[in-house]
């Protein structure tokens, strides 16, 4: 399978990325020349310690912070530069993530929630003309996930799994075409997160899914086709799926 | 959509924003109840002002008057009588009058605006009738303990009612039973024996003293002191049969507030109103004549009605009597006098119009010409300026809510701090967040000003219910028609006040929220997401 990934043009790739952060007056540099690229339909795990900057690494990717240095480059073009409108608008079309927290907006029921990215790609006319197909988008994407018996609950009334599923629902709705998971495990007891590792493993290779993941759970990790090893802002080893 | 959504929610779910909507609502209401009442107070005042001075007055810059009122409503006519409904002549002079207060004995005096009037006319340019004792019930606590002793429907006329006329008989017959107590005194009974004109002192002696004993006349020589005046009728044979009860020919209306006073009922505590001279009775009414140099002239004057218009200045010391009496006294019947005409238009917005054309078609100099409101003016824009001051106040109570909504939005932000996060990941827009938040004042400062508007236009509308259980809690009045003057708390509601006080709001509102909104706007979303 790798073989066949390496004839593909890849799909997303941050080059030589450098970023730093200040805290209060000190510069910490957090990523120093990290490059990742990921081809259509790859599974990749990014393994590193607590500050090693792989979440830095995946935001960058994500367009949700911009790199002080070096370029992420999607299907050729590259859009690090893009600005602000085109940025959110490929948020909202190309990426979808998924977080240790969950993060799902309180005030909304499960529903709404994953009904959310679709709203926001719609104005308000667009949406109450696609009202319909939006609805039945999310409720599609909430029966993958299996959450069709939770949808008016509110995700304080959900369990830690059954939030990350709604979640991941939420980052699928909007048929993004890479997947961007921050621990998505990392809250999870080790059975309710194997469920969302087999669901996102499912959702690779039945929908072809790239998926980008940060863990520093090296089981969790070694689940992916491909993981890479941050430490210290530099990409370490690039490590294969044979351990899946 | 999911602006709304989200805006829709938040203000569902946060309670706090509650504390906002209720700033919101307190502020609205309380603008609202307080300029209601303070609009039907001007208004009721500016009533009140009104009433004894008609839409335009011209008035004479001499006391004595000028010559001759049918020339000059003659002119008046002339230059603008397709815009007056009605006019009357007045004499209006400074004098005083004297009573004696039936408890005590005492003799009172006091000075007071006498205008010589045409009641008919008097209630051609103005609301006299509204006002005179006799022509209205008597309701106390919504009883009506006294019917209208006249029909509204009868000309205003200087004669007695049937029960005045009775009590004046009554009076006078057992008042002449009495021989005079003291000797002194008729020394200083009173008459104005070099008073210039004739009618005074006569009047007095021919009405009162039917039968002329010389002690009297005597009297009448000798006086010099008004307080002891009365006494010149006690100098009666006691002949029931020939007591002359007939009114003088001066007759008045008295202001309320200058006979009587507010007394406290021992039996039940109460205030009520005591009257030291009812119609019937007879007062000495002292001024000048319109000579050179005036001199001073006393009139005894028959009691017809009194009157209240709840303008305590006039109240307390305008004195009504009939024109031809007042010309007669001072002097000016024969070139038929008057110092001031009342005129009434039918449009009270031609006024400019109208005094621009009176101004031409008088000499110059000769009078001046007034809308009741210049000759009000500084009491008019006094209340003005209360309004104003008390808005500016107020709008500042709104403004004071207004931070209230910056601090609680800014809360509210900081709080929502992480889903700005993942609205931003999910693509959200800068401006998209940044509505959510102004649509979150707007629709906080909407809900507010509704409920503000309608708390405001209920306590408005049941003021005087509400004034009733706040004095039935408290035990004293909170408002008490006896200084007010007023049966319930005037109120006038303009519905383009309570717009402007609820857009005012709502963009307050709406201010205070563009700094909150802008700080979420500009979250950045990593910093955002990571909030803890």
């Amino acid at each position: 399978m790798a073989e066949t990934l390496k004839m593909n043009r890849p799909l997303i790739s941050a080059e030589a990325i450098t970023k730093s952060y200040f805290r209060g007056e000190h510069k910490v540099p957090v990523l120093q020349g990290a490059g990742l690229t990921a081809h259509r339909g790859e599974f990749i795990s990014v393994i590193g310690q607590s500050g090693s900057g792989k979440s830095t690494l995946l935001h960058v990717m994500g367009l949700l912070d911009s790199p002080d240095v070096g370029e992420v480059i999607l299907d050729g073009n590259r859009i690090d530069n893009l600005n602000q409108a085109a940025r959110d608008q490929l948020r909202n079309h190309v990426f979808g993530f998924i977080f240790q927290f969950y993060h799902l907006l309180p005030e909304l029921s499960l529903l709404e929630n994953v009904m959310t990215p679709l709203m926001i790609r719609h104005s308000i006319l667009g949406y109450w003309r696609h009202r319909k197909e939006i609805r039945e988008a999310a409720m599609s994407m909430i029966q993958q996930v299996g959450l069709e018996h939770r949808i008016k609950h509110r995700p304080s009334e959900l369990s830690g799994g059954e939030m990350q599923r709604g979640a991941i629902a939420r980052a699928l709705v909007g048929r993004p075409e890479i997947l961007l998971a921050d621990e998505p495990t990392g809250n999870l007891d080790s059975s309710t997160g194997g469920g969302i590792m087999d669901l996102l493993k499912s959702l690779n290779e039945n929908q072809q899914l790239t998926i980008v993941m940060v863990t520093h759970d090296e089981s969790i990790a070694a689940q992916a086709h491909r993981t890479v090893r941050l430490a210290q802002g530099r990409i370490q080893t690039v490590g294969r799926e044979d351990a899946a | 959509m999911y602006k709304l959504l989200l805006c829709v929610r938040y203000l569902r779910t946060k309670y706090i924003a509650l504390a906002c909507i209720i700033s919101v609502m307190l502020g609205v209401a309380t603008m609202i109840v307080v300029n209601s009442v303070m609009a039907g107070f001007t208004t009721e005042m500016r009533d009140r002002l009104h009433n004894f001075i008609a839409d335009i007055v011209i008035e004479s810059r001499s006391m004595s008057g000028v010559e001759n009122a049918r020339a000059q409503m003659e002119i008046v006519e002339g230059a603008a009588g397709q815009y007056i409904a009605a006019m009357t002549p007045t004499i209006e002079i400074p004098g005083m009058i004297s009573f004696r207060d039936p408890y005590t004995g005492e003799s009172y005096t006091s000075a007071v605006q006498i205008q010589g009037i045409d009641p008919e006319g008097k209630s051609s340019v103005g609301p006299l009738r509204d006002y005179l004792d006799s022509f209205n019930p008597v309701i106390e606590d919504g009883v009506v303990i006294r019917k209208a002793l006249r029909s509204r429907e009868t000309p205003v006329t200087w004669e007695l009612t049937p029960e005045a006329a009775e009590y004046r008989k009554a009076v006078l017959e057992q008042r002449s039973l009495y021989l005079p107590e003291e000797p002194s005194v008729d020394e200083m009974v009173p008459a104005a024996a070099d008073a210039t004109n004739e009618t005074a002192a006569p009047e007095f002696d021919s009405e009162s003293a039917a039968n002329e004993t010389p002690a009297a006349e005597d009297a009448v020589i000798k006086d010099g002191i008004i307080q002891d005046s009365f006494l010149n009728e006690l100098p009666e044979p006691p002949i029931e049969s020939t007591v002359r009860t007939d009114p003088f020919p001066a007759r008045i209306f008295l202001g309320e507030g200058l006979v009587s006073f507010q007394a406290k009922n021992p039996e039940t505590g109460n205030l009520a109103k005591v009257m030291m001279v009812t119609p019937g009775d007879d007062v000495i009414v002292s001024t000048v004549t319109a000579g050179r140099p005036p001199e001073p002239v006393r009139i005894n004057a028959t009691v017809v009605d009194s009157f209240r218009s709840g303008m305590n200045e006039y109240d307390t010391s305008i004195v009504l009597m009939n024109i031809n009496e007042l010309q007669k006294s001072r002097g000016m019947h024969l070139d038929n006098s008057i110092t001031s005409i009342h005129i009434k238009l039918k449009d009270y917005a031609d006024a400019p119009k109208v005094i621009a054309a009176l101004e031409r078609a008088f000499p110059p100099g000769q009078v001046s010409i007034k809308t009741w409101e210049e000759k009000q003016g500084l009491l008019l824009s006094a209340v003005e300026v209360e309004t104003a001051i008390l808005n500016v106040l107020l709008f500042l109570i709104i403004t004071v809510a207004g931070f209230g909504i910056l601090a609680i939005f800014y809360m509210i932000v900081v709080e929502k701090t992480r889903d700005i996060g993942i609205l931003k990941s999910l693509g959200a827009s800068s401006n998209g967040v940044m509505s959510i938040f102004l649509s979150y004042g707007l629709g906080l400062g909407i809900v507010g000003s509704l409920a503000g508007v309608a708390i405001g236009l209920l306590f408005v509308r049941y003021i005087n219910q509400i004034e009733d259980g706040l004095s039935w809690i408290t035990g004293r009045k909170v408002f008490d028609e006896k200084i007010y003057y007023f049966f319930e708390i005037p109120t006038s509601v303009s519905p383009m006040m309570v717009i402007a006080v609820a857009f005012g709001a709502i963009s307050i509102a709406v201010l205070a929220s563009i700094l909150p909104a802008r700080r979420a706007a500009r979250l950045h979303p990593v910093r955002a997401l990571r909030f803890e």
